[in-house]
């Protein structure tokens, strides 16, 4: 299990995270929402390791964050950032198979190349990453999280997969896609933290979903207790967005302009 | 036929390029063995390639004494400094890009080389005065460490002044190269100022950036900088290439980042330091030569690095080789050369498209 306790980062007299904690347990598929600003991709820093928190700290299976070295965090956890450029001109199969270097695998191309037919990008090894697609380089960074912890559980730890906004410049086929790999992750063992703003996909994906506002969690729990008219509207100002179908298990949410 | 030549060089199919460096690297090595025999064999004495080969088999005693000064004591050393000159500026601008994510970083054209030169000059004027107990317990090494001390110094300035969140925009990159450079510059001016006859005579002799006074004194003087950095190639490529991905994503990896960067930084002053001391200031090397090979072998650090050190060292000996004999007897400085090669292709890079774009104006 990896926890984060009394979370509190300050950056210029404001605070992006005010005592925050959250627990990501293996197994589950844990998606964090919350307007712009509320402090998620914050939270994603300092629960990887890349950020140290004023207050608080970080823990990977009860050992803290402080004291794991680098190469140990990258075999226990991999991230997917929001938009990646690059300078070079790698190749897709040369950017996944840092993933899976950064593993320690044994034959890194095979496992590179595993990971990208695993994102359905199986053919493209050879491209150039600056040449492809926005939708496309998401999904050779994706590759390249997924090479870097390719088994959900090894000897008997979980593996964590971060990922922050996965689905951003994907569309609808790839987004569904996207988040089957990570619900499988989660399924087979593993923990999966991943930051979404389509209310819709993070109902469907999430096993617990955390609502962020102000650097606070709001609200946490299954999509029932946390998509609802209430949260919704005091956190992003939009009333009457969500609905709900009589037999579904999960809320739909319908944004409509406020000024009609 | 041209078909069969580009062949190593196009992307392979799978993505892979491993054999593709292998093959590449194994290409600039016959390049340098190459340019080592040009050198060692071209000059405007009659000593050739012929006297070379009686040389090398073992036969010295069938040359004349003067043919075997001339290839022991001028050719050989000015060989071997040419080769670890040019290795090393060609490394330290492969490693600098890398750092600074951006292949326009270049020591000569960022102030790098501008700071090693003032502390060159100040270990020249300085030798005698202030720092004339330093300069008798080093000895040889006194110019080389002091200019990597002050490469080491402006590296540092730029990378505090020109990165921010561990990105460097092409603007910044090169305007505060240039006013780091400036300032050293007018520093040096300051010290020419100061300087008497005899040290007047020693900088502008160091400052004409040739290899003409090659000893294997300077030889040895730079062979402990260069060799620490080549032996310190393999530990930092793996980084290097994670880094192109930014910052966090190389922590992400289990990059010390940090720690990675201090490295090269210190690498890179390093490798461009000692060769201002001993070669004066070399343009261009350390641009042309990384940015030729990514064209050819990929992007990827596990070659680049070796197969700057193996090209840098092949194209400064064929500079040299062409500065000594194209105006025979006189020599052109090597940085002529250099600079009229290297030039266009920073200008090329430039206005490619990772080069200045509308996105850095303000």
């Amino acid at each position: 299990m990896i926890s984060a306790e009394h979370v509190t980062v300050a950056r210029s007299g404001r605070k992006l995270l005010d005592n925050v904690g959250i627990d990501l347990e293996p197994g589950k598929f844990t998606v964090v929402i919350g307007p712009n600003g509320a402090g998620k991709s914050t939270l994603m820093k300092v629960i990887s390791g890349e950020m140290k928190p004023d207050i608080g700290f970080v823990s990977y299976h009860g050992t803290s964050v402080d004291l794991c070295q680098p190469v140990e965090l990258a075999k226990r956890r991999a991230v997917l950032p929001q938009a990646t450029q690059l300078a070079f001109p790698f190749t897709a199969l040369e950017i996944v198979r840092m993933g899976a270097v950064a593993q320690g695998a044994l034959n890194p191309t095979e496992q590179a190349r595993q990971a990208l037919s695993r994102v359905g990008l199986r053919g493209f090894e050879s491209r150039p990453y600056p040449s492809l697609s926005g939708g496309e380089q998401q999904r050779v960074q994706f590759a390249r999280a997924l090479a870097q912890v390719p088994q959900p559980v090894t000897e008997g730890v979980p593996r964590a997969l971060f990922l922050d906004e996965p689905t951003a410049s994907l569309d609808l086929g790839h987004q569904i896609s996207v988040l089957e790999i990570a619900r499988d992750f989660a399924a087979a063992g593993g923990i999966v933290l991943a930051i979404l703003h389509d209310l819709n996909l993070a109902a469907e994906f999430a096993d617990h979903l955390v609502v962020l506002n102000h650097g606070r969690v709001v609200a946490e729990g299954g999509c029932m207790e946390t998509v609802n008219d209430e949260i919704i509207a005091s956190v992003y100002g939009i009333a009457g967005a969500v609905g709900r179908l009589p037999a579904a298990h999960i809320p739909y949410v319908l944004p409509q302009s406020r000024h009609r | 036929m041209m078909k069969a030549l580009a062949m190593p060089f196009r992307p392979a199919e799978d993505g892979d390029r491993t054999r593709q460096g292998v093959v590449v690297l194994l290409l600039l090595a016959v390049m340098l063995f190459v340019a080592c025999l040009l050198s060692l064999g071209i000059g405007p004495t009659g000593v050739g390639l012929r006297d070379l080969w009686t040389y090398a088999t073992g036969n010295s005693a069938s040359l004349s004494t003067q043919e075997r000064v001339i290839l022991e004591a001028v050719r050989l050393p000015r060989t071997a400094l040419g080769l670890l000159v040019g290795a090393g500026l060609a490394v330290s601008g492969a490693m600098m890009q890398g750092l600074f994510r951006n292949p326009l970083a270049d020591p000569g054209i960022v102030g790098v080389t501008s700071g090693a030169g003032l502390a060159a000059v100040a270990a020249i004027v300085l030798g005698n005065g202030i720092l004339a107990p330093v300069a008798m317990v080093l000895g040889n090494q006194f110019l080389p460490l002091m200019a990597f001390f002050g490469g080491l110094f402006n590296t540092w300035m730029l990378y505090l002044i020109a990165t921010r969140d561990g990105r460097t925009s092409t603007t910044s990159l090169i305007l505060s190269g240039i006013a780091i450079g400036a300032l050293s510059a007018a520093l040096m001016g300051l010290m020419i100022v100061m300087a008497d006859d005899r040290q007047l005579r020693d900088i502008t002799f160091w400052s004409l950036g040739s290899l003409g006074g090659a000893t294997f004194g300077r030889v040895l003087s730079i062979l402990p900088f260069i060799g620490a950095v080549m032996i310190i190639m393999p530990f930092v490529a793996r980084g290097l290439d994670a880094l192109v991905l930014g910052d966090a994503a190389a922590f992400h990896m289990g990059i010390p980042v940090q720690r990675l960067k201090k490295i090269v930084i210190v690498a890179v002053a390093a490798a461009c330091g000692s060769t201002v001391a001993v070669a004066g200031s070399i343009g261009f090397v350390g641009i042309v030569v990384p940015h030729l090979l990514r064209l050819v072998m990929g992007p990827s650090h596990r070659f680049l690095l070796p197969g700057s050190a193996l090209g840098g060292g092949a194209l400064l000996l064929i500079a040299d080789s062409v500065a000594r004999t194209v105006a025979a007897p006189a020599e052109l400085p090597i940085g002529v050369i250099t600079a009229l090669f290297g030039a266009p292709v920073f200008l090329f890079l430039l206005l490619g498209k990772n080069g200045i774009t509308m996105r850095d104006m303000p």
